[in-house]
């Protein structure tokens, strides 16, 4: 067992936790870009010894794109909403680290059959590890009314997907890395305008008041 | 030549946001569709080659939704200029609500629509996984600015739904393509299709029956499949009828694309089974689904949305039953989106002359506007699976490849779906075709709201002589391509 990749994957799931229990948004922000930069270390772990000018490229735009436009544009979309920057729960702190905890033993019963299949050499918490972020990701989804949460959480989402294709040095093409990195932040660039179109139309950024369309 | 179908529209579509006057841009967007439909028809007489490990390709079933896509942006960009050149750049009341709202500018509009055009062939084309994963999500972000032309409260709200739902969507899809890399661990250089393919029957099955569930999930969102369908009606309805038109009828199909993509490697590691299950399951929910809320429906265009996840109900349906079925179901492809791009487009004549998407504020029209009223009763008939039109034929097809299949607690199913969904649509459609007309509509001072113009009338008229001539005969070199189409994704 390699002690780095799985310090990694602990540190990542460390993060998730204190994404499931912070009621400021800055500190969320904060918290994912930490999450990127676990993912670069990732990438950087995985490919040790062998490492090419094509995974340094991947990871410094990892870093550029994750750890520095993405927070940049999100903490101009939150000074823009002006009044909200709690994350407005529909579920307490405490309770949320709870359902944390339990989804984290849900991911560990759930990876059990993949483990058995799983490439030798990846770090024995990765699956589990990844999908918990994911399912954090999703939790906060559901669970946080602030739209601006909402994207937070989809990007815990996609970090934990990140996770997974980085530790396990999925061959992807500079391109394709690049495609997705782009794909994120035009998402995120998107979702702010829209968000600040919602804030000037509602005067709020409140998801569960938007609900007059359904059947 | 295939990197130019998809870069030539996305320049043409950057080009479109820089400032310049309005009618150069319009320009554009006419010049791009048709450029885009002529190349489309220059590759599809060139036929289908061997598509090797390219990254870039066209292969029979990307070709045949890049050929329904480029048709059905034509239709929609003639039909474009001529709602914007009357509805760009003023405010609108909403006569329902009674509030005014300002749309989008034009510049973003249009431009957004080319790129739109861009990002959906690249799907088609798109033979490696992840490029494909790319460009799904690409369609979303640049779709997203289309939902929210009207820029009102509802639109917002359809957008943020639209958008947050379908990225997650994609998300989960794209840990599918990580997990059936790791499933060839070992044999897998590159994820393009021929070398997935060509190593699929050495690859781990429970990584790969969790990748197939990953993508069915998240393209599935995509595509509209029950239960994770609750985007789009809300998307398709608060739309202008140009953007509902073609996210129904050719975004659909590209989601549906890369699900088909993941069918074919389950299908050469021999868990055809497992993959087609899955997709009859996911195919007779939302047919069931939309039967359910199709029935008292009371807004039109939320209407049309549910059919729409009908009929990729019936695809999904006709690709996991497989033989016959799946041959039947790339038609159905064909004329769903054919007809779907005529009834959305016959909607927006509709919301222009009664300014209600209210089903009961709607009636009479066969006397109000005729042209648009017999499309409307055409489109029906044609939608719900009616002869002479194509669905019947491809409907009746899938049907025939069930019962040559001995699947027939499937087809009992799938008939009785149909024949719910008929009923309910012919309670809401025959009166609004058939009632005595509002009094207000019959007015002089409506004769404005009555007129339909050229560019109203002919885009959703050509669409349906091509779903009428489908209906009565299917061309040999079409028959031979849908065949193609059904055995490259494994559904044969």
């Amino acid at each position: 067992m390699q002690i780095l990749p799985e310090m990694l994957v602990m540190l990542l799931l460390l993060t998730d936790l204190r994404l499931l229990s912070s009621s400021r948004i800055a500190a969320c922000i904060q918290t994912v870009v930490l999450q990127a930069i676990l993912l670069a270390c990732m990438t950087l772990a995985a490919s040790w010894g062998h490492l090419t000018l094509e995974v340094m490229g991947v990871v410094l735009s990892t870093v550029l794109v994750k750890g520095l436009l993405l927070p940049w544009l999100l903490r101009r979309a939150t000074r823009e909403a002006g009044v909200s920057r709690e994350v407005q729960p529909f579920v307490g702190f405490t309770a949320s680290v709870l359902i944390g905890g339990l989804l984290l033993g849900l991911c560990f019963v759930i990876s059990r059959p993949l483990q058995q299949a799983a490439p030798a050499g990846s770090a024995v918490l990765l699956i589990p590890g990844a999908m918990f972020t994911i399912l954090t990701g999703l939790f906060i989804i559901v669970s946080r009314r602030n739209a601006l949460t909402q994207v937070l959480g989809y990007l815990a989402m996609e970090n934990g997907v990140y996770a997974f294709g980085a530790s396990l040095a999925v061959e992807e093409p500079m391109l394709v890395e690049m495609g997705i990195l782009l794909d994120m932040f035009v998402a995120v660039f998107v979702m702010g305008i829209v968000i600040y179109h919602i804030n000037r139309e509602f005067d709020h950024i409140e998801t569960d008041r938007l609900s007059v369309l359904k059947d | 030549m295939l990197w130019a179908v998809v870069a030539i529209p996305a320049m043409m579509g950057l080009a479109a946001m820089l400032p310049s006057a309005k009618p150069v841009r319009r320009a554009l967007l006419l010049l791009g569709a048709l450029g885009h439909s002529g190349m489309v028809a220059w590759l599809c007489v060139r036929g289908v080659g061997d598509v090797g490990d390219a990254w870039i390709a066209l292969d029979a079933p990307g070709e045949l939704f890049l050929a329904i896509t480029s048709a059905l942006f034509l239709a929609a960009a003639v039909y474009a200029v001529g709602y914007l050149r009357k509805e760009a750049g003023q405010a609108t009341h909403d006569e329902v609500e009674g509030f005014l709202f300002y749309n989008e500018p034009e510049a973003v509009f249009v431009g957004c629509l080319l790129l739109f055009l861009a990002t959906m062939s690249l799907v088609c084309l798109s033979q490696h996984l992840g490029l494909l994963w790319v460009a799904v999500e690409a369609t979303t972000l640049a779709s997203a600015p289309l939902i929210s032309f009207h820029r009102h409260h509802r639109s917002l709200e359809a957008t943020w739904k639209y958008l947050l739902i379908c990225s997650v969507g994609i998300a989960l899809a794209l840990l599918g393509i990580f997990f059936l890399a790791t499933a060839g661990r070992g044999h897998v250089h590159s994820l393009t299709m021929h070398s997935l393919l060509s190593v699929a029957s050495t690859m781990d099955p429970a990584w790969l029956k969790a990748a197939f569930i990953l993508l069915l999930v998240g393209y599935g969102t995509k595509m509209g499949l029950a239960p994770m369908h609750t985007w789009l009606p809300d998307a398709h309805s608060e739309s202008p009828s140009i953007v509902s038109a073609l996210l129904s009828g050719a975004l659909l199909n590209c989601a549906f694309l890369g699900l088909l993509r993941g069918h074919a490697i389950l299908t050469a590691a021999g868990l055809g089974h497992f993959s087609g299950d899955l997709l009859v399951l996911f195919g007779l929910l939302s047919m069931g689904a939309a039967a359910v809320f199709l029935i008292r429906q009371s807004d039109y265009k939320r209407m049309l949305a549910y059919s729409s996840i009908e009929h990729m109900g019936i695809l999904a349906l006709g690709v996991g039953v497989g033989g016959l079925a799946g041959v039947g179901a790339m038609l159905h492809a064909v004329n769903h989106s054919m007809t779907k791009g005529l009834l959305f487009l016959a909607a927006g004549n509709l919301l222009a002359a009664y300014r209600t998407k209210n089903v009961q504020d709607v009636r009479g029209l066969l006397k109000v506007i005729p042209i648009t009223g017999c499309l409307w009763v055409a489109g029906f008939l044609a939608i719900t699976g009616s002869p002479p039109f194509g669905l019947f034929l491809s409907e009746l097809t899938i049907l025939k490849g069930m019962l040559d299949g001995g699947r027939w607690a499937v087809a009992v199913a799938y008939l009785l779906a149909l024949g719910v969904i008929f009923v309910a649509m012919a309670r809401i459609i025959l009166p609004m075709a058939f009632g005595s007309p509002p009094a207000a509509m019959m007015t002089d001072s409506a004769a404005e709201r009555r007129r339909q113009p050229a560019w109203a009338v002919i885009p959703p008229l050509a669409l349906g002589a091509v779903v009428l001539v489908l209906g009565l005969t299917v061309p040999a070199p079409l028959w031979q391509l849908l065949r193609q189409a059904a055995a490259t994704i494994g559904a044969q």
